[in-house]
């Protein structure tokens, strides 16, 4: 790759420069930028969701993404089939995609929390194997669109691009949540228990913590920040679908795979960099885009091989 | 020879006089769930043999099918029906030249699930638990997401239309006798033993002597090859395959199956996989409007199906057989029932 | 004596922690040496730099194992530091474990003809055809495996689940289990814990029988001084990894320092 500067008459720029045969200008680098950033955010929600359930029961659950994605279906019919104001029925639709969270951990994980660990991932999987499948039959297979709100959708223009104003409020809005939750896990005392359960399990159930809670309060907490990075999703990409949870769940495991399972900055570095890196491909190597999905898969495996405990991770060596 | 000997052989041949009648009488309905019943029960014996009897928790089975399916495919499809389907772009050389007899193509197939097995095994089976989970996971995307994008030999996302239908009972139900006694030979062989010893404790295998990665990739390569033979079988009977069949949807079905049967047991994979097929028709009817009021709701059979994947998981978590094998001598006391001697039937 | 087995200096770190510090280890042929101290001392970690489950930090291990070469007998030491663990069983060390790892849901026989594997010739094609050395090797390995189990009295369960026996039975089982690796030096990893004085005492002789039938060098951790005291040549003591004394039985029994570290000091001294 060379890059040059020529000047262009047409539009008097001199910003203009050839990467590897792709034109690129600076404008629109930025507008890859911001969508990288913006994913990113979406990418780094959902990750501390995987990340804070795998740190405190070492249980990969795959059923976050389709809880990603109920919670973008309870928006959605909030205000196309009861009429509700936007404001009202993201509220309503976080709160119950926080509940349902909760619901499936009683349902499918406590029961066998004992069980061998294979048991444990075959439930993992039937849980998310069954949301899907009651989403296919409540929902219908068949895409809808998310409404789209003004104050999100409207374009602003920088030079010769146009942004979206959701793609700068999805960053800021994941940086306050993201504080809120920092505030919650090193102030609060249910975010002490949190700590305590996922560093030591019999010991903080000795020492009085109510563990069962603080369970369901970890994946409720998981599954709100989820939720609100699906409706921003649903915002930023309005086709939903009832497996539109499928992908981005496995990219957002990978996230927080790659920055260090069980650790929460890692999951928002890890979704970072795969949201950056995945437009940045597209953007770059756009006849490579085809494989954008594999880009995820090709990190993680790097991650697995070189440094499986992640950017963050530590390691834990067995007793023998 | 031995008894138990003879009724094996009695019961092989049974069974191939009833595929032999089979094949000829009965329609084209019936003859695809019995097809089906024999590839998952071969799909779910391959899947075993790596989660089941070796531990290994490997989520990329459908990558292996499809390596299997379209290797099969691309031998066997006529020149013309070739070149009907790769409209897009033209099929590589040689490939778009050659077609070849469905036994060497299917061999070749699980021989080369089995290579790709091995590339993979050799960096991935070194983590453990959920971490080979999700990293076959990934590889098993990353076989889709290639073949979605290699047009030129896979024709992409259009996949294969016109595929000979040359699986049919005899196929089908030879691989999966076949692969039944191969893979009871192997179990209960040394090598058996020492794929259950990694199952049982990694580490106390490891310094009985036994080489983890040796005989991981070994279980691994074995079972990537049946699955490739599956995928070839699968793909020759439906006539058509995309990269979209070999999501991860099939590598759960399959995952369904060796649990339900019992994830240690050969018997209950054979039981399970003809369970499952059979009610997965039966059950179509719940995606029809049951009542005449009552609007079809399609998909509710695949609800059904995983609502009782998730109980078998939390209440009956042995499976089927547990890890209890079929054996001549309980079958017949069975059916006798004598009342239990001292020290007797367990 | 002819030294099977030395360490040279090998130290275990854990992060900040130095579980083993230095430690030099000599086996000589057909000697039963002991290896105590109180608990955390460091002791299945020295076991597990040996037999390949940890690579020392620094320090080096040496296996000395005679071959023939030309007819004449050699002696040849070699460096086996950092070898994985199947490797060194394959070279003649075998292990028993502090807190039982048998095959739980194996049954006895399996848990013992398993660890034949490492010496099978045969590929496993040749397994899976049931080919005619194939069958040859399991038939030998099938005898010898039920000849050990005589051996430690455990024959008639060989079809039992190994979990469903008595603890007593599962320790036996497991020394039974190393003894099939074939091996010319023995790991044993506090063999007699759980026993009471009667069975530590069979124990005792057993562990020397096998000593003079297999032709072992053995090299053992163990709480029970009974034992310790009955049956080494030599004994080795660690105290927070490092080695506090070392010596005959008798020596080692009247070390202030030994004293001192499983007693504590006694303030009014």
């Amino acid at each position: 790759m060379f890059s040059g500067i020529m000047r262009n008459e047409w539009e008097g720029s001199l910003t203009k420069s050839y990467l590897g045969g792709v034109y690129m200008t600076l404008e629109l680098f930025l507008q890859h930028l911001a969508n990288g950033i913006s994913l990113g955010s979406l990418y780094a929600l959902v990750a501390i969701g995987y990340t804070m359930v795998y740190g405190i029961l070492r249980l990969i659950n795959f059923a976050h993404g389709d809880i990603f994605m109920m919670a973008v279906y309870f928006a959605f019919f909030g205000v196309m089939t009861f009429g509700m104001p936007w404001y009202v029925s993201f509220i309503i639709a976080i709160a119950l995609t926080g509940v349902l969270g909760i619901t499936v951990e009683t349902l499918a994980y406590r029961p066998i929390r004992e069980a061998p660990r294979i048991s444990i991932l075959i439930s993992s999987i039937g849980a998310s194997y069954l949301l899907e499948n009651l989403a296919i039959v409540i929902y219908g297979g068949r895409p809808k669109t998310f409404p789209q709100i003004p104050l999100f959708t409207d374009m602003v223009q920088f030079g010769t691009v146009h942004i979206q104003m959701l793609t700068f409020m999805i960053p800021v809005v994941t940086a306050v949540l993201l504080m809120l939750l920092m505030y919650l896990i090193n102030k609060t005392k249910s975010g002490m228990a949190m700590r305590a359960v996922s560093k030591d399990f019999e010991t903080a159930k000795i020492m009085g913590i109510d563990v069962n809670r603080t369970i369901s309060f970890t994946f409720g907490i998981g599954s709100l920040l989820a939720a609100v990075g699906g409706i921003m999703w649903g915002l930023k990409f309005p086709s939903i679908l009832p497996l539109m949870g499928v992908m981005p769940g496995i990219k957002c495991f990978i996230a927080a795979v790659i920055g260090g399972i069980g650790n929460i900055q890692g999951a928002v570095i890890g979704g970072f960099i795969l949201g950056i890196g995945e437009i940045l491909l597209v953007a770059f190597l756009p006849e490579l885009s085809g494989y954008r999905d594999a880009f995820s898969f090709i990190l993680l495996i790097l991650i697995l091989l070189f440094r499986p405990t992640g950017i963050m991770g530590e390691k834990i060596s067995e007793k023998v | 020879m031995k008894r138990n000997t003879i009724y094996t052989i009695t019961a092989i041949i049974v069974l191939f006089v009833f595929v032999y009648f089979g094949n000829k009488y009965l329609d084209s309905y019936l003859l695809r769930i019995l097809n089906l019943c024999a590839i998952y029960t071969v799909l779910g014996l391959s899947m075993n043999l790596i989660n089941g009897f070796t531990g290994l928790f490997s989520l990329g089975h459908a990558g292996f099918m499809a390596v299997g399916a379209y290797t099969t495919a691309m031998l066997t499809l006529p020149i013309a029906t070739k070149q009907m389907n790769f409209f897009l772009a033209p099929l590589v050389s040689p490939l778009d030249k050659i077609v070849w007899p469905f036994l060497p193509s299917l061999l070749l197939a699980g021989i080369l699930s089995a290579f790709v097995a091995f590339l993979i095994g050799a960096p991935v089976l070194r983590l453990k638990g959920d971490y080979l989970a999700i990293a076959t996971l990934g590889f098993s995307e990353i076989i889709r997401v290639v073949f979605t994008n290699t047009q030129t030999i896979t024709n992409g996302a259009l996949g294969l239309k016109g595929i000979p239908a040359t699986t049919n009972l005899w196929w089908s139900f030879g691989t999966a006798v076949i692969t039944v006694f191969i893979m009871v030979s192997l179990i209960n062989s040394s090598f058996g033993r020492a794929f259950k010893a990694i199952r049982e404790d990694e580490i106390a295998a490891e310094s009985m002597g036994i080489s983890l990665f040796k005989h991981k990739v070994l279980s691994f390569a074995i079972g990537a090859f049946f699955a490739g033979i599956g995928g070839g079988l699968l793909g020759n009977m439906m006539g058509t395959i995309d990269p979209l069949m070999f999501r991860f949807f099939m590598t759960y079905n399959i995952l369904l199956i060796i649990v339900l049967g019992g994830m240690g047991s050969i018997t209950g994979t054979i039981i399970s996989a003809f369970i499952i097929t059979i009610a997965q028709e039966v059950l179509r009817f719940l995606d029809e409007p049951i009542f005449p009021n009552v609007p079809a709701l399609p998909g509710l059979r695949m609800v059904v199906f995983s609502i009782l994947l998730m109980l078998v998981v939390l209440f009956f978590r042995q499976g089927i057989m547990g890890t209890r094998e079929f054996s001549w001598d309980k079958f017949f006391r069975f059916f006798t029932k004598r009342p239990l001697s001292k020290g007797g039937a367990k | 004596m002819m030294n099977v087995l030395r360490t040279d200096n090998i130290t275990m770190q854990f992060g900040g922690l130095t579980a083993v510090k230095e430690f030099n280890l000599e086996l000589n042929k057909g000697e039963i040496v002991a290896l105590i101290g109180p608990n955390g001392a460091g002791k299945t970690t020295a076991f597990n730099m040996i037999t390949g489950v940890y690579t020392p930090t620094k320090g080096k291990v040496f296996l000395n194992q005679k071959s023939t070469v030309d007819g004449k007998e050699e002696h040849k030491e070699r460096d086996i530091t950092g070898l994985r663990p199947d490797q060194i069983t394959k070279l003649g060390i075998a292990r028993t474990f502090q807190n039982i790892r048998l095959f739980k849901d194996l049954s006895v026989l399996d848990n013992v003809l398993i660890a034949n594997h490492l010496r099978i010739d045969s590929n496993v094609f040749e397994a899976i055809f049931k080919l005619p050395r194939y069958k040859r090797e399991e038939k030998q390995m099938v005898e010898k495996s039920m000849s050990l189990l005589e051996k430690v009295g455990l024959a008639d369960s060989r079809y039992e689940k190994s979990s469903s026996l008595p603890y007593g039975q599962q320790r036996r089982l497991e020394i039974a289990r190393a003894l099939a690796t074939d091996p010319s030096i023995l790991l044993l990893d506090e063999p007699a814990a759980g026993m009471n004085p009667k069975e530590s005492e069979d124990l005792t002789v057993f562990i020397k029988e096998i000593r003079d039938e297999f032709d072992l060098t053995v090299f053992l951790i163990e709480h029970h001084m009974q034992v310790v005291m009955g049956i080494s040549d030599r004994i080795y003591v660690l105290d927070y990894g490092i080695t506090i004394a070392q010596g005959n039985p008798y020596e080692i029994q009247n070390n202030q320092r030994v004293i001192v570290a499983y007693l504590g000091v006694d303030e009014d001294a």
